[in-house]
This record gives C-alpha cells, sequence and structure tokens, in this order.
C-alpha cells in the first residue's frame, strides 16, 4: 500500500511516500518560499525518483492545521482533489500532532505548538500511552503565558516542540523551569513520515467534508459575532 | 474529421466555487457554480478569508458535480484550465492548486487563464467571434476595453484609473443603505427614478478610453452628504438614476467611439455589470444608430463562472499554450 503524505501547513514544506510504514522517500525543506508554487512540482519530483505513478497511490494523507491558513488550504485543496481524482481514501491529521510524533520516544507530556501572533499560539497537549499517541487536552488557539501558567500546574515533564521555538524558549523555561524539556533545533520541524504514520491508525475522512483545522474563527466572522451580540444586549 | 476537444474548467478568484466542462471552445456540456453570496451578504461585501473558506469546502463538490452533469469521464478530457488571476489571491489559490492536482493525477495539460480572458470568451459561447473585435468587460472589479485582432490576443486600449465601475456602485449602493452587492438595487431604483442631478462625467484627455469613477463616487457621497445636513429631501431613485446615467454615458460613448475608430467587427459586453438592465438598454439603443453588431451574453454567463475559462482555456489549449506544475496564483495578472 503506497502512502503520499502532504504537509504545507506551516513555513516547512513536507512531502513523504511510504509503502505500508516503510519510508521510501521524503522531501522537507524548512525555508520561507512559496507552497502552492512547490508542492507539485515536489510531489512529481519524488514519485519519479522512486519510480511510483499516481495510479499506484493508495491513500494521501495531509496535515491539516493548525498554522497558516493559505498554506493548510494549499495542503488541503491538492490532497482532496488528489484523493478525488483518484478515487482513494484520503486521512487528515492534526498539524500538531504530527509535530508530536518528532518526541514520540519520550515519556514526557508533549506539547507542540504553532506561533499564532500577538502571544497567541495553537497548541495541544500529546502523550505516548501504550505506544500510541494520544491527544491529552485538547487544541485550542491560547495566549502562551496562560498555556504555560496551565501546564505548569501538572508538575510533570513537558517537552516543547515549535518551529518557532528560539522565540518563546526564554518564557517557558521562566515559567516551567526543570520541568521543561526543549530538544535540538532540528527536532522542531514536523517530517510528513511522521504524518503517514500518524494516520495509520485514524479512521478514513470523506473527502468532500474533510476541512481545515484552523482552530479559530475569521475575523470577520469573529466581529459579526460580536456586533450580533452587542445588537441583541443593547 | 474534426477532433472534439473537451475542456475542464475552474474557476475560483473571488466568491463562486465553479467548474464546467466545454466542447470544442463553444458548447457547454456542463457548468457548475456554487455562488457564496448568501454568505458574505452578512459582511457587506467578499471577505477574502472567509471566501478561501468556502473554496476549500466546495472544491472536490462542485468537481464531482461538473463530471456528473457532464456525463463524461476523464478519458474524454483533453486538458485542464484554470482561472490564474487576477483576483483574490488566497482564492485563486484553490483553483489553481486543484487544477495542478488534477493535471499531476490525470496527466492532463494544464493551461492558465487570465480571469477578463474568460468574461470576454462567455461570448463565444453564444456567437462566433468576427475579428477585430471590441470588448468592454464591466464588473466589481474591472474597467476595460479590449481590442482583439484575432483569438487569444488582447490589446488593453482603455482601462479604469482609479475605482472600478462596480466598486462604485457598490460604494453608492451603501450610501443608499441599500443590500448587498448593490448594483441589482441602483439599476432597479433607477428606472422609476428622474434623471434630475448633474453629476460629472470624467473624459479625461482628449483620444482616452480610460476610465475614472472616483470622482463621480465622491460628487454623489458629497450630494448625499449636504442634503441630509440641510435637511433637504433626496429621492434614492434620483440619485440612482443620475449616478447610473453618468456612468453608463461614459461607458457608452467611450465604447461607441472605440469601436468605431478601430473598425471592429464587432463589440461585445462582459463581466458582472453587463447584466445592468440601463446599460443593456444604452448600448443597444447607441449600437442600433451604428452597423457594428453589438453581442450581450445572457445573465448566467455575465456572472463568474466556469464555462467562460473553459472557453478562453481551449484557446490556449489549442494555441499550444501550457503552464507546469510550479503554476501560481497571480492576483495582478496583465491581459495580454
Ligand atoms: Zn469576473
Amino acid at each position: 500500500m503506497y502512502i503520499l503524505a502532504i504537509d504545507t501547513s506551516n513555513q516547512a514544506l513536507g512531502v513523504a511516500l511510504l509503502r505500508d510504514n516503510e519510508l521510501v522517500g521524503e522531501i522537507v525543506t524548512n525555508i520561507a518560499k512559496n507552497h502552492s508554487i512547490r508542492l507539485m512540482p515536489a510531489v512529481d519530483y519524488l514519485m519519479r525518483e522512486v519510480n511510483i505513478t499516481p495510479e499506484q497511490l493508495d491513500k494521501i494523507v495531509v496535515a491539516k492545521g493548525p498554522g497558516s491558513y493559505t498554506g493548510v488550504r494549499i495542503g488541503l485543496t491538492t490532497a482532496k482533489t488528489l484523493a478525488w481524482s483518484l478515487n482513494i481514501p484520503i486521512v487528515g491529521v492534526s498539524s500538531l500532532e504530527a509535530l508530536a510524533y518528532r518526541a514520540k520516544f519520550s515519556n514526557a507530556i508533549i506539547c507542540p505548538f504553532f506561533d499564532a501572533r500577538r502571544g497567541l499560539v495553537y497548541t495541544g497537549l500529546y502523550e505516548i500511552k501504550d505506544g500510541n499517541m494520544v491527544l491529552v487536552d485538547k487544541e485550542r488557539n491560547i495566549l502562551f503565558s496562560e498555556w504555560l501558567d496551565h501546564l505548569v500546574e501538572k508538575k510533570k515533564k513537558v517537552v516543547f516542540l515549535s518551529p518557532d521555538i528560539e522565540k518563546h524558549t526564554e518564557l517557558i523555561q521562566s515559567k516551567l523551569e526543570d520541568y521543561a524539556e526543549i530538544p535540538k533545533m532540528a527536532y522542531h520541524i514536523a517530517k510528513p513520515s511522521d504524518l503517514a504514520l500518524a494516520a495509520s491508525d485514524k479512521e478514513i475522512d470523506d473527502t468532500h467534508t474533510l476541512t481545515p483545522n484552523y482552530l479559530r474563527l475569521a475575523e470577520a466572522e469573529v466581529n459579526w459575532i460580536k456586533t450580533q451580540k452587542e445588537k441583541q444586549n443593547g | 474529421m474534426m477532433n472534439e476537444t473537451y475542456i475542464l474548467g475552474i474557476e475560483t478568484s473571488c466568491d463562486e466555487t465553479a467548474v464546467a466542462i466545454i466542447k470544442n471552445g463553444r458548447e457547454t456540456i456542463s457548468n457548475v457554480v456554487a455562488s457564496q453570496i448568501e454568505s458574505h451578504k452578512r459582511f457587506g461585501g467578499v471577505v477574502p478569508e472567509i471566501a478561501s473558506r468556502h473554496h476549500v469546502e466546495q472544491i472536490t463538490l462542485v468537481l464531482e458535480e461538473a463530471f456528473k452533469e457532464a456525463g463524461l469521464s476523464w478519458d474524454d478530457i483533453d486538458a485542464i484550465a484554470v482561472t490564474e488571476g487576477p483576483g483574490l489571491v488566497g482564492a485563486l489559490l484553490i483553483g489553481v492548486n486543484a487544477a495542478k492536482a488534477l493535471a499531476f493525477a490525470k496527466n492532463k495539460p494544464l493551461v492558465g487563464v487570465h480571469h477578463i480572458a474568460g468574461h470576454i470568451y462567455a461570448n463565444r459561447l453564444e456567437e462566433e467571434f468576427q475579428f477585430p473585435l471590441l470588448a468592454l468587460i464591466v464588473s466589481g472589479g474591472h474597467t476595460e476595453l479590449v481590442l482583439m485582432r484575432d483569438h487569444g490576443q488582447y490589446e488593453v486600449i482603455g482601462e479604469t484609473r482609479d475605482d472600478a465601475a462596480g466598486e462604485a456602485y457598490d460604494k453608492v449602493a451603501r450610501m443608499l443603505s441599500l443590500p448587498y452587492p448593490g448594483g441589482p438595487h441602483i439599476d432597479r431604483l433607477a428606472a422609476k427614478g428622474e434623471e434630475n442631478i448633474e453629476f460629472p462625467r470624467a473624459w479625461l484627455e482628449e483620444g482616452s478610453f480610460d476610465f475614472s469613477f472616483s470622482g463621480l463616487k465622491s460628487a454623489v457621497i458629497n450630494k448625499i452628504h449636504n442634503a441630509k445636513q440641510k435637511g433637504e429631501p433626496l429621492k434614492e431613485e434620483d440619485i440612482a438614476a443620475s449616478f447610473q446615467a453618468s456612468v453608463i454615458d461614459v461607458l457608452v460613448t467611450k465604447t461607441v467611439k472605440a469601436a468605431q475608430q478601430y473598425h471592429v467587427k464587432q463589440v461585445i459586453v462582459a463581466g458582472g455589470v453587463a447584466a445592468n438592465k440601463g446599460l443593456r438598454q444604452e448600448l443597444e439603443a447607441k449600437f442600433s444608430e451604428t452597423d457594428i453588431p453589438l453581442l450581450i451574453p445572457p445573465l448566467r454567463l455575465c456572472t463568474d463562472n466556469a464555462a467562460m475559462i473553459a472557453a478562453a482555456g481551449t484557446i490556449n489549449f489549442e494555441q499550444g499554450k501550457r503552464s507546469g506544475l510550479a503554476l501560481n496564483a497571480n492576483p495582478s495578472l496583465l491581459l495580454r
């Protein structure tokens, strides 16, 4: 079974091809360059390199966010259209969960996060239980300082993973002190092959209704809801 | 024997997710449009982020519907045409990336299409082109006069220097507290009103086919403000009628002049504002005084759709133009 995994949800662009649980090939770049231009050529290149044609694919796995709205949509649109046109199943995996896999041999609580600007982050908590990655505290969009206060209360070791880790290391260490564990830089970039592994025990999504995991309403919607409430109260 | 060409078209440049299949550039086999207008109404205009969110939710559904409606299979499709610009970048990206995925998965040629070329080619679904041809494009984002000496050749001889005609309509509609989209409401009000307010007409310098609507827009806004301040009564119908008269006067006069100067064999009107009754009537009246045939597409082909993209894409395909898998959305793509 050939699985194509795609991740363009954050700065890194990742494409991987697996035969069952075995890695056939993988491309990851971690540079600020246009995903829309580069995704399809990367898939094309990888598949040519390993001599696999689109018809040989059996499953598509995609990182569905959170992350850059545009990046998430580029990956999801490409993955959904591939799955639909090739008539094969698709599985969407949270970008946070994919990142959490970088600490899959850790006994600590795993806290993947993405910077969401203005002090906010997209985050959640994962843990390895009986060899499986399990979400133990739901994904959310939250002020990072507030989130760290919440983590301190757990009084347990937490591994932090984020492509934006450098910006936040100081705050993490000041709040969590010895409870914080921060691996070397290279561990903070999600691997698309992990994405494919994460999907292996997940149910197939409906291709048409699979939507991004934004974790946040569009700003126009937030404002609209606010004015509706004001109207009701006023 | 002539080969049959089937082109799949995809259009997502603004707030419609659209897919169509066109035969030989002129025959609509299927034409599916999922409009988001109801969702954007509450915001009083198209919100780009919301538009992009809807497109990603709709794209495979609309693709499936277009194939179902056509009763065709992938073997029948010769190429995939997609709007690469201009438009809202986040919205365009959905169509472009879907098209690239299809081209890759099904090993089909990919052709990028200019949105305005699409609007022009909507007319070819009704009648064959005669060159040279003049196209007047009026929509929410565009006011342009394009000269075509042959298929796939576009020469922009006039364009707006500030606001598109459609933008001026939306702004005035908002001033009059009309619901979004305002164009049709102004058109309706104008039909009941009297042209009794003198609004400016921007002719620009002698011989120019360019447009400018920002002065008119400001004049209308000032008129409404002043009347309100002085407590003078102003009939909305009359404002609408006087505003529309100014827009139409400039559009029609310049179009007729350009058509005569370039000795065109055909004049076509395209874009959402081509649905405007006042504009249609005036164009028909003025061109009936000339011997130049005027083509205005039916309403369903005036608004954004993918049939027009597939129709324009057919020409690109036949002329050997191809896009690679690195095709990107280009929000400010030039027509050439
Ligand atoms: Zn348009």
